[in-house]
């Protein structure tokens, strides 16, 4: 039953996610966390900190991850191939086809009207993570560490793989010692 | 031998698809180019003119983008077996790595180094996928406009969150109207330029 749970949720949370890896984020946070409770909140922001750490898509990253949590090898490759399969295959089988429809005004139009969506799940989830961050280690600290994240990573351009080692090591050595 | 090795387009397709694995950092789009290295200047699969056109196709699709196009490499050089050599061998380093990391967090979970750890993160993947909704949404003001853009929004969020509608639905009903939003917004600027003109007529 998990395994088809897995297929299902990661074919779903991909095929809907227009706009590479990231696209799926929301989706599969939605599938994951809200729909069968594989991970709470906590353990899912850390699952993308430290996939964001590593090299390698990031999609990927976490079907393998997760999957193996949920069912061992087995869920590892279950949600590995709902997550790269469908959209490979339809690429390799209908390249010729697809080229023909690629400047077309309707699939330029589909492709555009999924980003709005995409952008409200990611601000929703945004907004959840901060709400969790607020629970976890209060207000001053939340700020405080939003803040220098967004002027590192929007305004000084660092990489968030950087922001993210650097947030690790500020909590290991400074929040260590209030969280509970 | 050694060179019959080397020259295996096996070998050559997980060897491209390994190095692009390990060395793009931040997702699909940092690596396209890479890949591209591989395949274009390095091997010489295709020319570069197709392999815009093949990424042009595979960004019409969704799902992850590097992956797509992996499977699409392995395919045109050795057929079915390709695809699957090429893929694996892209995602195969980072999903080991990152089960290794999380069994390793997971393992000292209990101590309070890491729970701080853990808890420091939150607000930057907060931030983190804050500016990714950002440019998600600027795509769609771009697209849509301002106007259209705001109407969009609001739309989303009062199905997703307030009705509240599985995303899957939501993201069909847009991709259903998206599918005729071009010819349906140049049918009502048609429509507004010859009552325009035929006040313009009438005064």
């Amino acid at each position: 039953m998990e395994w088809l749970k897995l297929l299902l949720g990661f074919f779903l949370a991909n095929a809907l996610g227009y706009g590479g890896g990231p696209a799926s984020i929301p989706l599969m946070y939605r599938e994951i966390v809200t729909h069968y409770g594989w991970l709470n909140d906590l353990q899912f922001s850390n699952m993308l900190a430290l996939g964001n750490t590593l090299p390698g898509p990031i999609a990927t990253k976490i079907a393998a991850y997760v999957g193996f949590r949920v069912s061992g090898t087995a869920g590892l490759l279950i949600a590995l191939a709902a997550t790269c399969v469908p959209s490979a295959a339809v690429l390799i089988g209908l390249t010729s086809l697809l080229h023909k429809y690629r400047g077309s005004k309707a699939v330029k139009g589909m492709t555009l009207l999924v980003q709005p969506v995409i952008a409200v799940m990611m601000a929703v989830l945004a907004w959840q993570m901060g709400n969790e961050s607020l629970r976890a280690i209060g207000i001053w600290q939340t700020l405080g560490i939003a803040a220098v994240a967004f002027w590192a990573m929007a305004v000084k351009k660092l990489h968030p793989a950087l922001v993210i080692v650097a947030a690790f090591a500020y909590g290991g050595l400074v929040l260590s010692h209030t969280v509970a | 031998m050694g060179s019959a090795w080397k020259n295996s387009r096996y070998v050559q397709l997980a060897a491209a698809m390994v190095r692009t694995g390990i060395l793009g950092y931040g997702g699909g789009p940092s690596v396209i180019p890479l890949i591209r290295y591989e395949a274009v200047s390095r091997y010489g699969w295709l020319k570069d003119e197709e392999f815009g056109e093949v990424l042009a196709v595979a960004n019409a699709l969704p799902g992850p983008i590097a992956t797509k196009i992996a499977a699409y490499l392995g395919y045109r050089e050795k057929g079915w077996a390709g695809a699957a050599v090429a893929t694996i061998a892209h995602i195969l380093p980072s999903s080991a790595a990152m089960l290794l990391l999380m069994s390793i967090v997971q393992l000292l979970s209990k101590s309070a180094v890491v729970r701080g750890m853990i808890a420091a993160v939150v607000p930057v993947i907060a931030v983190m996928i804050g500016m990714m909704a950002y440019e998600f949404g600027q795509r769609a003001v771009k697209g849509l406009g301002w106007a259209g853009g705001a109407a969009a929004f609001a739309l989303t969020f009062l199905l997703l969150e307030v009705v509240p509608i599985h995303p899957a639905i939501v993201i069909a009903l847009f991709l259903g109207y998206g599918a005729v939003h071009f010819r349906a917004a140049e049918r009502l600027r048609a429509r507004l330029d010859r009552s325009r003109r035929r006040k313009e007529g009438n005064a």
